[in-house]
């Protein structure tokens, strides 16, 4: 019987700052010590997996990076408590142990054909990274993509290069905000669920993808309900204190839904018919 | 399957016998009757109601190693349950046993749960009938269960007055039956009958009942009922009703490690009935006060696992009623479910 509680170590092979300050984001680039692991190993975008240190313990991460990016793995981290906090003093050639993959994915396969418009929101875009990767490197089975992130200041912002990349090559949409004005900021100023009205996507064949702070994926799901878009072109993911990761433990329920298995990744038709799923 | 007899003589015998595996049986730990692993037939204490504490704990043990490890070190060392050996779990109650069957259900959905399953692999389960049902607040028979139930259990015995009326009821069951059978007799013949009778009898003298169908699909509409806030205002939130349930079974993940460096990962019961339980690094909870707790005990066990397992993750058994320190009656709480507009 395999074993679902062993974690796997991971050696880092790079690490860098998404984000400053007392909750500053990390991310991490690592590969399996046993190279072995990764026969074994296939993820999807939106999937996770549980990260941690043995003695110090273990929490739930998105894997950041596309199962097209070949040969590592990213997890970008915010420091929030003792976990993550310990995985915050590792730098390249430490390693830590992961455990996964978890939980559902982005159905990334039937959305082919469709317009995808990502929105995001500070971390929240964590997830959605794989996605945008996919999608850019399976560039003719998706039409248009286009991007809406924002966080409270430019230096809040996660993925900056990539941004800043996407948008040199002009070939996707890519609208990014902040909550107050700075100077020299060319973007928009004001807060994502605003954003997304004044982008204005067409819900026309069109998927949209959200993640963020709870009160920002809420008034994105009523501004796309505005724009027009049913329940079931809208997905997003929830978050849950979790331990097992494998739908045993019962700590991370919406409903009778369970975040770890049944999620992360729901539709805004699934998640209409729970009432626990914004509380 | 063939019923034998056992002559109460030879409980002692049959005891001794089974102590040749790890033996688990009721015993009295000061006023409370616990299951525990007996060495000496003479600790067994068979003639009880139910016990305080389910046997729950021997296929999910309170707190259990994952794995062992050095701190810093990559070899992570599992735990090996089969160390445990062949378990025999004598003499519990049917709802606590049909509890298991219930349980398993959850262990084995999708992810194996290798502890778990391993462990119940390696036990047997030898039921006790309820001749009288053992509290007042049973209502096992409302839950599809029966105070002569066999779900879930590997050998039933009856107390026919001198003697046990034993019934193999799987093929565990029979290894059993066959390992003692130099204890057992031939079953007297109507036993089977009479055993039928003293079911109904039992059944008959069960007070406490609730019709269950239809909760757990009216369970979702009531979510804003206040009906909440009224069955929670006196919870203490101390967590009992859930360890001591038999169908409870969420846990923590915690490592412990010593000054030298050894650690271990493990799991031990937890309660969504805290309010750390839901709590986020966020400071953030989904699930703050009493009664949003109170709310997801019932509904998990009323409406969420009857939704992905197909029965309600409750037996009957009373416990969370006999012991709650507030007095808090999950039947009354049903009640409401049920009159609830
Ligand atoms: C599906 C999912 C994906 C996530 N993806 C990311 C991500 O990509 N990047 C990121 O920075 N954060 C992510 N999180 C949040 C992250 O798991 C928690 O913020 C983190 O566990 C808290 O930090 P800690 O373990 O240091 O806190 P501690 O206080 O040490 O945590 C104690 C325990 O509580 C659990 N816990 C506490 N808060 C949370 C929480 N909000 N969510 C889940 N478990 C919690 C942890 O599992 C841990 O076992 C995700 C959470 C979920 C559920
Ligand atoms: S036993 Fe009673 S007081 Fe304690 S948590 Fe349960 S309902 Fe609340
Ligand atoms: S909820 Fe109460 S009555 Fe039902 S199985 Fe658990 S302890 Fe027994
Ligand atoms: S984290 Fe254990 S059930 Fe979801």
């Amino acid at each position: 019987m395999k074993n679902p509680y062993i974690p796997h170590e991971v050696k880092i092979l790079d690490t860098w700052y998404e984000a400053p300050g007392d909750r500053c984001i990390k991310t991490f680039k690592v590969t399996f010590t046993d190279e072995k692991v990764w026969d074994t190993w296939s993820h999807l975008p939106g999937q996770c997996a549980m990260v941690g240190i043995p003695g110090v313990g273990e929490s739930m991460f998105c894997i950041s990076s596309s199962p097209t990016e070949k040969g590592y793995l990213r997890f970008s981290i915010m420091k929030a408590g003792k976990n993550t906090s310990a995985l915050h003093e590792l730098e390249a050639g430490d390693t830590f142990f992961v455990r996964g993959p978890l939980g559902n994915n982005f159905p990334l396969e039937d959305w082919k054909g469709k317009n995808v418009v990502t929105i995001g929101g500070g971390i929240g875009q964590a997830p959605l990274r794989p996605v945008i990767q996919w999608i850019r490197d399976n560039r003719g089975d998706y039409g248009e993509l286009q991007l809406i992130y924002g966080a409270r200041t430019s230096a809040d912002h996660c993925f900056k290069d990539e941004f800043k990349e996407i948008l040199e090559e002009g070939e996707c949409a890519c609208h990014l905000s902040i909550d107050v004005e700075e100077e020299e900021w060319p973007h928009f100023v004001g807060f994502v669920p605003q954003l997304l009205l004044e982008v204005a996507p067409s819900p026309e064949n069109t998927i949209a993808v959200t993640c963020g702070p709870p009160i920002m994926i809420k008034f994105v799901l009523q501004n796309l309900e505005k724009l027009g878009f049913t329940p079931d072109q809208v997905y997003t993911t929830l978050e849950n204190r979790m331990k097992c990761g494998i739908g045993k433990c019962g700590r991370c329920n919406v409903g009778h839904l369970y975040v770890c298995k049944d999620g992360p990744v729901f539709s805004y038709a699934q998640l209409k018919e729970i009432p626990e799923a914004f509380a | 399957m063939a019923l034998k007899k056992l002559s109460k003589e030879k409980m002692g015998e049959v005891l001794g016998e089974l102590s040749k595996f790890r033996l688990v049986a009721p015993a009295k730990s000061d006023e409370v009757v616990v299951f525990k692993q007996i060495g000496d037939p003479q600790e067994a204490f068979l003639d009880y109601g139910n016990s305080t504490v389910p046997p729950k704990k021997f296929a999910f043990p309170q707190t259990e190693t994952l794995f062992r490890f050095m701190v810093g070190s990559p070899e992570l060392k599992e735990k090996n349950v089969e160390e445990e050996g062949t378990t025999v779990i004598f003499g519990l109650r049917p709802c606590d046993a049909r509890a298991m069957a219930i349980v398993d259900k959850l262990f084995s959905w999708d992810f194996d749960d290798p502890y778990y399953l391993k462990r119940r692999e390696l036990t047997t389960l030898v039921g006790m009938a309820c001749v009288e049902p053992p509290s007042v607040n049973c209502f096992c028979t409302s839950l599809q269960g029966s105070p002569f139930g066999t779900e879930g259990l590997d050998m039933l015995l009856t107390d026919m007055g001198d003697y046990y009326l034993v019934q193999s009821l799987t093929e565990k069951g029979e290894k059993l039956a066959e390992t003692l059978s130099s204890q057992l007799e031939e079953a007297p013949a109507g036993d089977e009958k009479k055993a039928e009778e003293m079911a109904r009898e039992s059944e008959g003298r069960i007070r406490r009942s609730i019709s269950t169908a239809g909760i757990p699909e009216k369970l979702p509409g009531l979510w804003e009922n206040e009906l909440w806030k009224r069955v929670s205002a006196a919870c203490l939130g101390c967590g009992i009703c859930t360890f001591l349930c038999p169908t409870c079974h969420c846990f923590d993940i915690q490592d412990e490690v010593d000054e030298g460096g050894e650690g271990r990962r493990c799991r031990m019961w937890d309660s969504c009935m805290f309010e750390e339980y839901t709590l986020h690094a966020s400071g953030h909870n989904p699930r703050p006060t009493r009664r949003e707790r109170t709310r997801n005990r019932i509904n998990h066990k009323y409406s969420y696992y009857p939704n992905r397992f197909g029965v309600i993750a409750c037996v009957g058994c009373g416990r969370c009623i006999n012991l709650c320190p507030v007095n808090i009656d999950i039947l009354d709480i049903l009640d409401q479910v049920v009159d609830a507009q």
